[in-house]
């Protein structure tokens, strides 16, 4: 295969992980609808409701969609490594080089990070929450498509590797922990009211999404750090001669950091816990959002350069 | 505030008065607002253009909001991280940083030589207890639970009927959770060094020129408050060359792929000169000094003669690249020629291409193909002698007029040049266009003490891991002797609540009864 055939084989596992991880997002939002609808169901048939549960008296509709839903992401998973891989193979290089690159990467891992919670801790009720995002970095990434191709000067350095990498781990992690923050919340409220219906049902207690979500958060937040903070000026210092400009990537970085930190805090301050730190979870991982991407488009509109050839 | 409330405030003396704004000051919930507002306040400054990171971006944005900037302006939006409400907050935040870590400090010096907390009376009222009967003695059981507890720090005490064992560990949280809110301040106090002494120039040099560190030679030049310009470590370097070569294929062909400065230098005074090559990421670095490659260019060399036939300018003229296909502006005056004074404003190109009939001429490759200059001609006062600084790089054109064309005067003289090739100027001079170098333009910095940030940093993740992953626990045990048994009680307490509390202490349970069954197994 040429070096165009093997970039043109990423872009269609790419465009495939697409479809594959909607169809897994749709499968899984008809899980909850089914999940709401469930007392209702059996009230009207409740004739037949026992027989059919006697066949299988594990085993619900929303289960099942669930599990039809995993192994779809499974497959939209493994598609995105091979597009990854392949676009690193085309790239003859590690596919970390622009954005398009980043988002590719950063949500395979993300997703990555996923289904390996989903084994290790059954966090599948995570996911309407994670693939929305993913999806959503996704086509992020793809509206900054660029064809495979080597690297300019200034991105050629192996501090690259460690800094984006680092970053695109936290980002992963920070995805996990905001899906979980936003789930804690609407799982909190019906639990203060009392009601919950057969989709509340399907999540874990409050505290325990809570405790994924500090989980998460926890082991994102030192990645960050490195990432952005510690490799991230070194090779700007290297590229730039200055570690630190107040860039607008460089500005948006830093309040990530400290929206995370006031996470971290709130989170063993009394008076903040529970409502108020997932909030300040959810407003993290929309600043980390907006650093990876809206800066981008906004630079241009507003006429301040970033110096970042990531922002290009 | 209610009137009560108002009351208690006025009888506040002043130093009551100053100790709870100390304590408010101090508290968690402050340092989270400060850090929140702290994230709020650095937002305009990635809007708005800021003077420090692209001055010539503050000026577009002038010309463009001429209404709005003025006001921006008087806000300090366009130094905003130097402002003093910017400052306000970063320096509340490293008091309240401070006034929180050294009381911490030394109440954790004494918690390190405090004793585990006794065991309290009612061990089933505490969130993970559980309780069991065994053979073995009390003495047995808390050996055995003192081996599974290992490097806890454990106090046995007997008592009346029975043993008590109480244990605390993880004090290595807080000693992490110290490590990194010292490290912010040592990340603070370095960044801030780094900024008061250090300084920062930008300066572009021809191949064949040279430039030596002195503030007059920079382009650009900026320091902190306290540098001090006598710091200056005197070198001297020369550019040889600049090699830069581009993607000629595949999907990138244009982008750059490799830039190298190749020259001499002296580090001293006394020094000799030695060879150099900077690349782009990797800088020449010496004590008091790095030189970084940060950009390149193409600098036409120009000479201008009058119509006297006098040569008035012979110069490398350095144009600047406005797109990735090096598309250059670039000017030259002439303020010394017989007559008027000369303002030649225009283009160069490095791969001049036509795209069609009486369509302007682009690039299309960034390496010098067909290179071509297109100028156009002023004449008239440069505005040179009123002292105020210019830049090389504009031309002031309001007491100047430009040549017309002298076969149509709707067009206006324009000269259009390869490499060797000379023009004729309409008052009888010539415009040669001699030969093509390049030009790098170096950023020549130096930041005192870099080194304390970048170990703040570092000691600051090693820290928070420290407090993230270490949980501080206190485990208790009884034993007592009720007839021919021995009744175990067990609990737990986490100092940052989890609710894997309850599991864990079944895990120790395991762990204590499998000890003790193998002593009694080693026994028999
Ligand atoms: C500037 C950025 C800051 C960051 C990133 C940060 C980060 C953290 C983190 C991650 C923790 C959790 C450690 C634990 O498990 O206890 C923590 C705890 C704490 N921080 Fe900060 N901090 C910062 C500034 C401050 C400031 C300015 C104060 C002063 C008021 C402060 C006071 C505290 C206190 C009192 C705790 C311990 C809370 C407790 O354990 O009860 N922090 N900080």
């Amino acid at each position: 295969m040429t070096v165009e055939q093997i970039s043109q084989a990423s872009n269609f596992a790419a465009g495939a992980a697409l479809v594959v991880l909607f169809l897994a997002f749709v499968v899984h939002l008809s899980e909850w609808y089914v999940a709401i609808r469930a007392p209702k169901l059996v009230a009207v048939g409740a004739e037949t409701a026992p027989t059919e549960s006697a066949d299988e008296p594990e085993f619900t509709t929303a289960d099942r969609l669930a599990g039809v839903g995993i192994s779809l992401t499974v497959l939209g998973t493994i598609l995105m490594v091979v597009a990854t891989v392949t676009r690193g193979i085309a790239a003859e290089r590690v596919p970390l080089g622009n954005m398009y690159e980043f988002g590719l990467s950063g949500t395979t891992v993300a997703l990555v990070v996923y289904l390996a919670m989903v084994k290790t801790s059954r966090v599948q009720w995570l996911a309407v929450p994670a693939l929305a995002v993913s999806l959503l970095v996704l086509g992020l990434s793809l509206s900054t498509y660029v064809p495979a191709g080597p690297l300019v000067p200034s991105l050629d350095t192996f501090w690259k590797y460690i800094h984006v990498s680092s970053v695109i781990l936290a980002a992963g992690f920070f995805m996990v922990g905001a899906a979980a923050s936003a789930l804690y919340l609407v799982k909190n409220k019906s639990e203060a009211k009392g009601s919950t219906n057969g989709l509340m049902a399907r999540f874990p207690v409050s505290g325990k999404i809570d405790q994924i979500a500090f989980a998460a958060t926890a082991i994102g937040f030192p990645l960050w750090t490195f990432g952005t903070l510690i490799t991230g000026p070194i090779w700007a210092h290297y590229a730039w001669g200055r570690y630190w400009a107040w860039d607008p990537k460089e500005v948006w970085a830093l309040i990530t950091w400290i929206v995370y930190a006031g996470y971290l805090h709130a989170r063993v301050t009394a008076g903040w816990k529970g409502q108020r730190a997932a909030w300040i979870g959810i407003v993290g991982f929309l600043t980390f959002l907006f650093s990876y991407y809206i800066v981008n488009i906004l630079s241009s509109e507003f006429g301040i350069n970033s110096m970042h050839t990531y922002a290009k | 505030m209610s009137s009560t409330q108002l009351k208690q405030a006025n009888a506040l003396s002043p130093r009551e008065f100053a100790r709870w704004m100390w304590r408010q000051l101090t508290s968690m919930r402050t340092a989270l607002l400060l850090l929140l507002l702290l994230a709020v306040a650095a937002v305009p400054g990635s809007f708005i253009p800021q003077r420090s990171v692209d001055f010539r971006a503050v000026d577009a944005y002038f010309v463009n909001n001429p209404k709005l900037a003025p006001i921006l302006d008087k806000l300090g939006m366009f130094n905003v991280f130097s402002t003093p409400w910017f400052s306000a907050i970063y320096i509340l935040l490293m008091v309240s940083l401070v006034g929180c870590i050294l009381p911490r400090i030394s109440v954790y010096a004494k918690a390190l030589r405090a004793r585990p907390p006794k065991v309290p009376k009612n061990l089933s009222r505490l969130p993970a207890f559980v309780e069991f009967e065994t053979e073995a003695s009390p003495t047995q059981v808390v050996e055995a639970a003192r081996t599974v507890l290992g490097r806890a720090r454990i106090d046995v005490v007997t008592a009346d009927d029975g043993v008590e064992l109480s244990s605390e560990k993880g004090y290595l949280r807080e000693a992490g959770n110290l490590l990194f809110h010292v490290s912010i301040v040592v990340v603070l106090i370095g960044v801030a060094i780094g900024s008061l002494w250090g300084y920062r120039g930008a300066v572009i040099v021809t191949e064949g020129d040279g430039f030596s560190n002195a503030l007059s030679n920079f382009d650009e030049f900026g320091s902190g408050a306290l540098f001090d310009p006598e710091s200056l470590v005197g070198f001297t370097m020369k550019l040889d060359s600049l090699d830069a070569q581009f993607h000629v294929t595949g999907p990138q062909r244009g982008s750059p792929k490799h830039f190298r400065a190749n020259g001499t230098i002296k580090t001293s005074q006394d020094a000799d000169f030695e060879d150099f090559a900077i690349e782009v990421n990797k800088p020449l670095e010496f004590d008091g000094a790095g030189i970084f490659l940060v950009g390149q260019g193409y600098a036409p060399v120009i000479r201008v003669t009058d119509p006297n036939g006098d040569v008035v300018f012979d110069a490398a003229v350095p144009f600047l690249p406005m797109d990735s296909s090096y598309t250059s502006t670039g000017v030259v005056k002439v303020p010394d020629a017989a007559g008027e004074q000369m303002g030649f404003q225009g283009f160069f190109l490095p791969s001049s291409y036509i795209p069609g009939p009486d369509k302007p001429s682009v690039s299309i490759f960034p390496a010098p193909l067909n290179p071509r200059i297109g100028m156009n001609l002023w004449v008239g006062d440069l505005g040179l002698d009123n002292g105020q600084a210019q830049s090389v790089f504009t031309l002031n054109t309001s007491n100047l007029t430009q040549v017309k064309d002298a076969n149509d005067p709707e067009k206006n003289f324009r000269i259009d040049l390869g490499v060797g090739e000379k023009a004729e100027l309409p008052n009888g001079g010539t415009f040669e266009f001699v030969e093509l170098r390049k030009f790098g333009r170096f950023q020549i910095a130096d930041t005192p003490m870099m080194w304390v940030p970048l170990l703040g940093v570092c000691l600051a993740v090693v820290g928070l891991m420290g407090s993230l992953i270490v949980r501080p626990r206190r485990t208790w045990v009884r034993a007592r002797r009720v007839g021919s048994r021995t009744v175990v009680e067990i609990a737990a307490l986490d100092r940052v609540p989890r609710d894997d509390l309850p599991a864990d202490l079944g895990d120790f349970l395991e762990q204590v009864q499998g000890e003790l069954e193998s002593e009694q197994v080693g026994k028999a």
